[in-house]
């Protein structure tokens, strides 16, 4: 292995292939069988976390930085003056295994730019692939970028060896993608999706009837949006991701800031500050969406078509349904309990199964770890002040508002202070 | 009364039948090498006997499942100066409550467990991800670790899956003790008490395969490089890797030198 030249390209690959949020390396069944190396049938593990605070779990490489397209969000256009490398298939495969060996990852994230056409680009990432499995016997995690446009025969063979397989569509709405990524179209990004559904749906019928069906995908597909590049809203962000997940069964929608890398006037400027408040507002809208039983039109609609930076999106939709409030401890069946601001769907379980043994007082939510700073103002049971029963939703806002701290507090301060500017602008 | 045992988990299950069976209501135990506090009570040795503690251990099961044990055992691991009066009261109301106090996560000595065991929880998760295995010129994977809980026994069956065709070591310095998998079987291992606390000094400057150092340093420029520098949060970071466990990280490492 000539490691010099590895390092190289390992620096150039790395750092194109960075902006690919994805980590997760959860949820497939993927046992170790007849001695070999890896095993992900557990959870997933973050092995480490990069200074800007996300989880590094697999190793996220492009195969090559050369591309055909010229995406104005994207690092590897066409157009942008930037070194390029390309790694040799055999290159991934000793550096997956060494890595993976030394438990430094879960197992391979693979990329790529687009050199000559879908196909011939999608054919090498399932090589890589095959390889790792069909000689490594290598049962880590391998999640593969699904080329737009690849054929169906290659999204077949991808996902025999992936255990995740994604296309990113970037750009939330249609208008969007014509706007900054004239050479692509929708259709392209829709069809190799298309396919990995319909295999892991066949996959799932035939499991039924035959016990050693080869595993296709078994941790699902995924996809990515850029937030805050082409000027959407939440709602048209969060009503396509719904829409991805209903119809094409997502296992996870990712929302990534973007992250101003190009002078293009389409674009925000560079040095525009990343949207990190707002993607974590998003994610909270996600996790609401699957875990807590809310539906998109009661988080996001016409009314409210983005949401609060200030405070969370349960919290927020609890404010505006004060009607609904409070909720009985004791009492409230669950998808009640998982609405409560500051109540997470542990303590939920918590409190479910306390309640059959005993009446849950203030004191027990307490012990159980409820955030009661923001739960006190919705719930109800025996110990609880009821200081705060003729509150306003502003009042109740002001009050959890006054008990925390955010750092990104700026972010939406700037706002209120541009608009006392000009107020008192006004005034003078 | 004040009964003194030897540290094991066997040895404080054996504890729990003396209990039942000589009738304490008022028993303290401590650990034998340890200067005991009350001096108004009389203090006798425990021997760790495997069928007493087998017995208790059965019990258990009978009662709340493999659940419970879990959780005891977890609790345990924590080594906290309260875990054996944890122990014993939340095993007297276990099984004079037929087993219930366990279920309900609002009962104090069970919310304690609980807290005590995500703690542990935790840990465990932390090693199978911190652990950093480097190879020696035998082809060994050897890490060393000094985790806050002794939680390395709950690690093994992960490492052992995951590892099945390596030979690894995987070495406790700060509690001297470490598993070792021989590619069929684990073994619980105890190098001689002078080579334990220099291990990863020994391992970085002698033993080392030729590759070594070098697929270190890819690591390193690998982290480097997925790192996006316009999103730094410095505070976000350090609570998902506190400062405590950079010394494992071979990402957190001075860059190596040729």
């Amino acid at each position: 292995m000539n490691f010099e030249r590895i390092k190289e390209k390992l620096e150039v690959l790395a750092d194109a292939a960075k902006y690919d949020v994805s980590c997760a390396s959860s949820g497939s069944t993927r046992k170790n069988t007849n001695k070999g190396l890896g095993n992900s049938s557990g959870m997933g593990i973050c092995h480490s976390y990069t200074e800007d605070g996300r989880c590094v779990s697999l190793l996220k490489i492009l195969l090559t930085n050369y591309c055909i397209f010229d995406c104005a969000y994207c690092v590897t256009r066409k157009s942008n003056d930037i070194k390029r490398a390309a790694f040799q298939v055999q290159e991934v495969v000793d550096l997956t295994i060494q890595f993976y060996r030394r438990n430094y990852i879960e197992g391979l994230f693979l990329s790529s730019g687009i050199f000559k056409n879908a196909d011939y680009t999608m054919e090498r990432l399932v090589r890589v692939a095959k390889k790792l499995r069909e000689e490594e016997n290598f049962n880590g995690y391998i999640h593969l970028k699904s080329i737009p446009g690849a054929s169906d025969e290659l999204m077949r063979e991808a996902g025999l060896y992936a255990d995740r397989l994604s296309v990113n569509i970037e750009i939330p709405t249609e208008q969007g993608l014509k706007k900054l990524a004239p050479d692509k179209n929708r259709e392209d990004f829709i069809k190799p999706m298309r396919k990995v559904k319909q295999e892991i749906q066949v996959y799932r019928s035939e499991k039924k009837k035959f016990r050693h069906t080869p595993v296709y995908a078994p941790a699902g597909q995924s996809t990515q949006m850029i937030i805050g590049a082409s000027g959407e809203s939440d709602a048209q962000i969060m009503y396509t991701s719904a829409y991805f997940y209903k119809k094409f069964q997502m296992k996870r929608v990712y929302y990534s800031g973007y992250i101003p890398i190009s002078y293009d006037p389409r674009l925000p400027a560079i040095g525009t500050e990343v949207p990190m408040m707002r993607e974590n507002r998003l994610y909270q809208t996600d996790w609401l969406l699957r875990f807590y039983g809310f539906d998109i039109r009661e988080l996001l609609n016409k009314e409210t078509p983005n949401l609060d930076m200030d405070i969370d999106p349960k919290l927020s939709w609890a404010l505006r349904n004060l009607s609904f409030f409070p909720v009985d401890i004791n009492t409230a069946d669950k998808s009640w309990l998982a609405r409560i601001p500051g109540i997470g769907m542990k303590s939920v379980h918590k409190i479910l199964s306390g309640r059959r043994h005993q009446t849950i007082r203030w004191y027990d939510l307490k012990r159980m770890g409820v955030a009661l700073n923001r739960a006190q103002y919705f719930i109800h049971c025996p110990g609880s002040p009821h200081t705060h029963k003729d509150h306003t939703s502003a009042q109740i806002k002001g009050l959890i508002m006054s008990q925390s701290t955010s750092k990104y507090q700026h972010a939406y301060n700037g706002q209120l202070n541009l608009f006392q500017s000009a107020t008192t602008a006004l005034v003078s | 009364m004040l009964l003194t045992y030897d540290g094991t988990f066997e040895g404080m299950l054996t504890a729990v039948f003396m209990m039942y069976e000589e009738k304490i209501d008022d028993l303290q135990l401590v650990l034998a090498n340890q200067p005991q506090a009350s001096l108004f009570m009389t203090s006798e040795e425990v021997f760790s006997d495997a069928t007493k503690a087998a017995r208790v251990w059965d019990g258990i099961a009978k009662k709340g499942g493999k659940r419970v044990q879990q959780l005891m055992y977890k609790v345990f691991l924590s080594e906290l100066p309260e875990r054996e009066s944890l122990l014993i009261s939340f095993l007297k109301a276990f099984f004079s409550s037929q087993g219930t106090v366990a279920k309900n996560p609002a009962h104090p000595l069970t919310a304690r467990m609980l807290q005590i065991q995500k703690m542990i929880g935790r840990e465990k998760h932390r090693m199978d991800a911190f652990i950093r295995f480097m190879q020696t010129k035998e082809g060994w994977y050897v890490a060393t670790v000094a985790p806050d809980f002794n939680v390395l026994p709950l690690n093994v069956a992960h490492f052992k899956a995951r590892y099945a065709d390596q030979q690894w070591l995987i070495y406790d310095v700060k509690r001297n003790y470490g598993f070792y998998y021989n590619e069929q079987t684990v073994e619980e291992v105890q190098l001689e008490q002078a080579l334990a606390p220099n291990l990863s000094e020994r391992l970085t400057t002698l033993y080392l395969s030729e590759e070594e150092l070098q697929f270190q340093t890819l690591w390193q420029s690998y982290f480097q490089h997925t790192n996006i520098a316009s999103r730094k949060n410095t505070k976000l970071h350090l609570r998902h890797v506190p400062k405590r466990y950079w010394k494992y990280l071979t990402e957190k490492q001075p860059v190596i030198k040729k």
